[in-house]
């Protein structure tokens, strides 16, 4: 427990480090560019495959599911955007870039700690945590917002895909349901939720990088660490967003 | 100038500097020698700041660098280049960007004079048509070379060198050493390397400090090192049979 606090207390002196003005602008935006790139357009494909999929195993388990006169078709539609747009694209989405960008994160930075390119860059009187972590930050608070809206759009298509090839429900009903009844505070909760993932998954796979201490089996552990944490936390403050923003 | 005063340093209860005073002149090679173990890594890096003394004073030309804030430190570490003992390039730059890298930090030169400079201290060390290539595509000896020119790119007054010829054939190595050296002369900078090669230290060295256990258990030049009648130091600097042999002529 003693242990606990006081990573979480490195962990908010780290934060305190990086939160500074950048030495240049210049290259901060440079290294901002950059990031956006390597995390953001990188994901592009897992995204695209894992929002198509998981639309269409939506659409399908509720069509099965609501095998009832009771139930409107167009329920399918309205369903599967309901739980895309609130669930399934915010938070599994993040979960896999906590995985992929996570554990990239915490091995770069673990391996310039071990190989004393972070001090390397201390004795030059670089602010190490602020040129490393800050762009890195940034670019997924940018970047998975808009990851996670295109994630939207082909969930919902996917849903539609798997309708249209299964023959479950008509598309015009799925359709209709897809438009029924639509709340912009949805996506609103949605993009707040992955804003806060993507400075859980970046901040805390760096600070595990940022303190690795060893050789690269170090490094190895601290990047699987950083999955796990930044897993942890997604789960957990969905939990908590959840219960501020929708009740 | 750098001086050191009464430095001690713990870790988790492990004394590992003790009490430890000494001068490292302008404008000389001033080697940091003893046993693997004994301290001289973690005096470096107390010394540059990336461990904290637990106790003791550290001065720049006058200029104590223990308890000053990030940013008068800042204005002292644009004055050091350091030569790690592992290179540490930045891997994700090529040679060229690396030796740029201070450069573009905390200068406001314009491209092509930053260019000039790179292509200056590349040629220092001797390395020409390597601009390109990345860390990762050159010998062990190459990287110092790079890490040399990076650390020289600032015009800085006091240059660090951890272990400069570690895993550099003999050859090599009085290459890297004689190059620290003249760089040293050349430029007029106080000049700190650690090294268990007596090679080196009779090679280039100007003046010596030992480190026994934590200890700075005897200081002196080149010359003096030969007579010293010190126990602990003969052992170390005549550990191997070659030396021995040297000695009895
Ligand atoms: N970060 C650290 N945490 C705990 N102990 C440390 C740390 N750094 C060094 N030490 C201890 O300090 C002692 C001196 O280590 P140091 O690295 O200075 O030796 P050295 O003289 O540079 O040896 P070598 O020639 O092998 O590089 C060692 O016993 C080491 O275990
Ligand atoms: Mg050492």
């Amino acid at each position: 427990m003693l242990k606990f606090f006081n990573e979480l207390g490195v962990y908010f002196i780290l934060l305190g480090k990086v939160f500074k003005k950048p030495d240049k602008t210049k290259v901060f935006w440079q290294q901002l560019v950059f990031e956006i790139d390597k995390i953001g357009l990188d994901s592009l494909g897992i995204v695209f495959i894992i929002s198509i999929f998981m639309g269409g195993v939506v659409a399908i388990q509720t069509a099965f599911n609501i095998d009832s006169p009771w139930f409107p078709v167009y329920s399918v539609g309205f369903t599967v955007r309901q739980s895309v747009i609130l669930e399934f694209s915010p938070t599994i989405v993040s979960l896999i870039l906590a995985g992929k960008v996570g554990s990239h994160i915490a091995s770069e930075i673990g391996t310039m700690r071990v190989t004393e390119q972070i001090d390397a860059l201390d004795i030059m009187g670089v602010n190490s945590a602020n040129y490393l972590i800050l762009p890195k930050i940034v670019a997924a608070m940018i970047i998975n917002p808009i990851l996670v809206v295109i994630s939207m759009f082909l969930g919902i298509f996917g849903g539609w895909l798997a309708c249209y090839f299964t023959g479950l429900v008509m598309s015009a009903h799925y359709v209709y349901g897809v438009q029924l009844d639509f709340r912009g505070y949805d996506v609103f909760y949605a993009l707040v939720k992955t804003i806060v993932f993507a400075f859980l998954i970046t901040s805390a796979s760096s600070y595990k990088g940022y303190y690795v201490e060893g050789g690269s089996l170090e490094v190895g552990k601290a990047s699987t660490k950083a999955v796990v944490y930044s897993s942890i936390l997604i789960i957990l403050f969905n939990l908590i967003l959840t219960q501020m923003l929708l009740s | 100038m750098i001086e050191v005063k009464n430095v001690n340093k713990s870790f988790n209860g492990k004394h590992v500097l003790k009490d430890v005073s000494t001068i490292f002149e302008q404008g000389k090679v001033n080697m940091v020698i003893g046993q693997s173990g004994s301290g001289k890594t973690v005096l470096i890096k107390c010394i540059v700041g990336l461990f904290e003394p637990d106790e003791g004073s550290i001065f720049f030309n006058e200029r104590n660098f223990i308890g000053l804030g990030f940013k008068e430190k800042k204005e002292i570490r644009k004055e050091i280049g350091m030569l790690f003992q592992g290179a540490a390039l930045f891997d994700s730059f090529n040679v060229e960007e690396n030796v740029m890298f201070p450069l573009n930090m905390f200068t406001e030169m314009s491209l092509s004079e930053k260019l000039d400079r790179v292509n200056f201290c590349l040629k220092r060390v001797n390395l020409e048509n390597v601009n390109k290539l990345s860390p990762s595509e050159l010998s062990g000896g190459m990287k110092k070379r790079v890490a040399i020119a990076r650390a020289i790119a600032m015009n800085p007054r006091y240059l660090f060198c951890d272990e400069p010829n570690s895993g550099l054939d003999p050859k090599t190595s009085i290459l890297i050493d004689n190059l620290i050296s003249e760089i040293t002369k050349e430029f007029n900078i106080t000049t700190i390397v650690n090294t268990h090669d007596m090679n080196s230290v009779f090679e280039v060295g100007d003046n010596i400090a030992f480190i026994y256990k934590g200890l700075l258990w005897w200081q002196g030049t080149y010359l003096e090192i030969m007579d010293s009648d010190n126990t602990e130091l003969n052992d170390f600097v005549y550990a191997t049979e070659l030396m021995k042999k040297i000695k009895k002529k």
